[in-house]
């Protein structure tokens, strides 16, 4: 069973979003989706400063059997990128929710974040 | 995130929920089991859709550490879909020598070979093993071929006295795959397996069960065994190898990437009926001089003209993986499609092959793959890409 973390809010694509400030969100995809794309073997992340609307494509990442484009759950402003992503794409595999994050960003609206999905509605989803 | 699309540019943004939907069967709604289909699904392993069968493509270690088992110690690879036909009768050899490439009559009692079957353009209807038994031969034949085959070869079987069976469905084959497959199996057959050698068999015990064919043959690169018995020894067979604790399960995904590490061609990717065996480097299957066989003509004048086109490896400089179907450039020109791409788990870096002008597939050259949007370079190498397998 996938693990989906209570404190954390969630999308449809699968990506999950963890505020760890005001207005500051990291960014990553679920468990459910790493278990179903397999080894991840490259993820191509953003520069810092790039600025995303809702659901328009953030990164890319590549496992053994597939490739999946990554959408950004919220509009805002790119401040930091996974780095080790870079050499250790495993990460995103062995620990999604924690040093397998992929970015943090600076929301455009603070609010944004209750509009997405709850660890309930996401669990429901996948369930 | 998208829905995952394997071997294809990601599509716009997907529909909601398009994850969460399980792989259906939507092309094959009945698709057939191995014997060995509970004890995957037991293990967790992820089952797919494969030519008429659902097969699995990964095991929850998953495909990374599944491919590096076999490299390093041991892996056992359920491929029961492949085809399996007897041919029998006074002309059997002279039949098969007429619808494959490789001298069948070069094959001694025990021995193995693998093959083309070509039409009469002379390109590749299928890759094959030939097994020569006493008084029979064996083909085995890829699963998504295998109607395709026997419809093809049976057209010629009439000019010959012989008969072909098809045991596809009664017949059961495993692949275990590694540097240690063999002191594995040692304590559990009744052959002496130093005295199968690569590309010979024989038919022995394993866990008790009698008449088990046993071949030093693969598709990993890697020393190790395959085992032909009948559907109903399947699970005495498996529980056999796996209670002796060394062997790791491996399914589809792993034997991919290991097969694609050994250059060894796919056919659907790196060869199928719009090829040669010239072009696919697999010239080394045909024997002109045995003979007359199907495609032959267009063969020899092939090798005199000079093939204009010839299958190659590369690896790309940066870290993202070439899929089958992206589109390959040389000197500028869009020359073919990646036939077959991934990440080398055990090199650590994006290989693919194509079909590249011959001098673009010399060691060395340059070409570019373009991946979503972007061209990027690679470096033709010489196959295999991994070179350190048991068996090359």
């Amino acid at each position: 069973m996938a693990n989906v973390p209570g404190d954390l809010r969630y999308t449809e694509q699968h990506e999950y979003v963890r505020t760890t400030a005001p207005s500051t969100v990291e960014v990553g995809i679920t468990d459910f989706a790493q278990g179903e794309l397999g080894d991840v073997v490259y993820v191509e992340l953003p520069r810092v400063g790039a600025k995303f609307a809702r659901h328009d494509v953030f990164g890319t990442i590549e496992a053994v059997k597939a490739v999946s484009e990554l959408f950004s759950p919220v509009a805002g402003e790119v401040v930091e990128v996974n780095e080790r992503l870079d050499k250790e794409p495993a990460l995103v595999n062995s620990d999604p929710y924690g040093a397998g994050w992929m970015i943090r960003m600076k929301l455009d609206d603070a609010g944004e974040t209750e509009t997405l999905l709850t660890a309930e509605a996401y669990q429901q989803l996948t369930g | 995130m998208a829905s995952p699309t394997p071997g294809a540019p990601t599509p716009p943004p997907p529909p909601p929920n398009a994850l969460d939907t399980p792989p259906t069967n939507r092309a094959d709604p009945d698709p057939q089991r191995t014997p060995f289909h509970d004890i995957h699904v037991a293990l967790g392993a992820k089952m797919v859709p494969f030519a008429g069968y659902v097969m699995p493509i990964q095991y929850p270690a998953g495909i990374t550490a599944e491919h590096k088992a076999v490299r390093t110690a041991c892996g056992l690879f359920d491929v029961s879909h492949m085809g399996e036909f007897i041919v029998r009768g006074k002309e059997a050899c002279e039949f098969l020598n007429y619808v494959t490439t490789n001298d069948v009559g070069a094959l001694e009692v025990g021995q193995v070979q693998y093959s083309t079957i070509l039409n009469e353009r002379g390109t590749i209807e299928d890759d094959c093993l030939v097994y020569r038994s006493a008084d029979y031969y064996m083909m085995v034949v890829n699963a998504s071929n295998r109607l395709k085959d026997l419809a093809h070869i049976g057209k010629y079987s009439a000019s010959f006295e012989c008969v072909i069976e098809d045991i596809s469905d009664a017949t059961a084959l495993l692949a275990l795959q590694g540097p240690r497959a063999a002191e594995i199996l040692a304590p559990l057959t009744d052959a002496d397996l130093s005295k199968i050698r690569y590309y010979w068999f024989d038919k022995c015990s394993v866990g008790g069960v009698q008449h088990v064919t046993i071949s030093r043959t693969g598709y990993t690169g890697e020393d190790g065994f395959e085992l032909y018995f009948r559907n109903e020894h399947g699970p005495a067979i498996w529980d056999a190898l796996m209670q002796t604790g060394a062997v790791t399960p491996a399914g589809l995904g792993a034997r991919d990437t290991l097969r694609l590490e050994m250059g060894m061609a796919l056919y659907g990717n790196d060869i199928d009926d719009t090829v040669t065996p010239l072009e696919a480097n697999l010239g080394w299957l045909v024997k002109l001089r045995k003979g007359d066989f199907v495609g032959k003509d267009v063969l020899v004048k092939q090798k005199s003209d000079g093939i204009p086109r010839k299958l190659a490896g590369f690896t790309l400089h940066d870290r993202v993986v070439a899929r089958h179907g992206y589109p390959v450039f040389y000197e500028g020109q869009q020359v073919d499609v990646v036939r077959s791409g991934t990440m080398s788990p055990t090199l650590n870096v994006p290989i693919a092959t194509a079909y590249l002008p011959p001098d673009g597939a010399a060691e060395g050259a340059k070409v570019e793959v373009e991946i979503r949007g972007r061209r990027v370079e690679g470096t033709v190498q010489k196959l295999p890409f991994y070179k350190h397998g048991t068996h090359l």
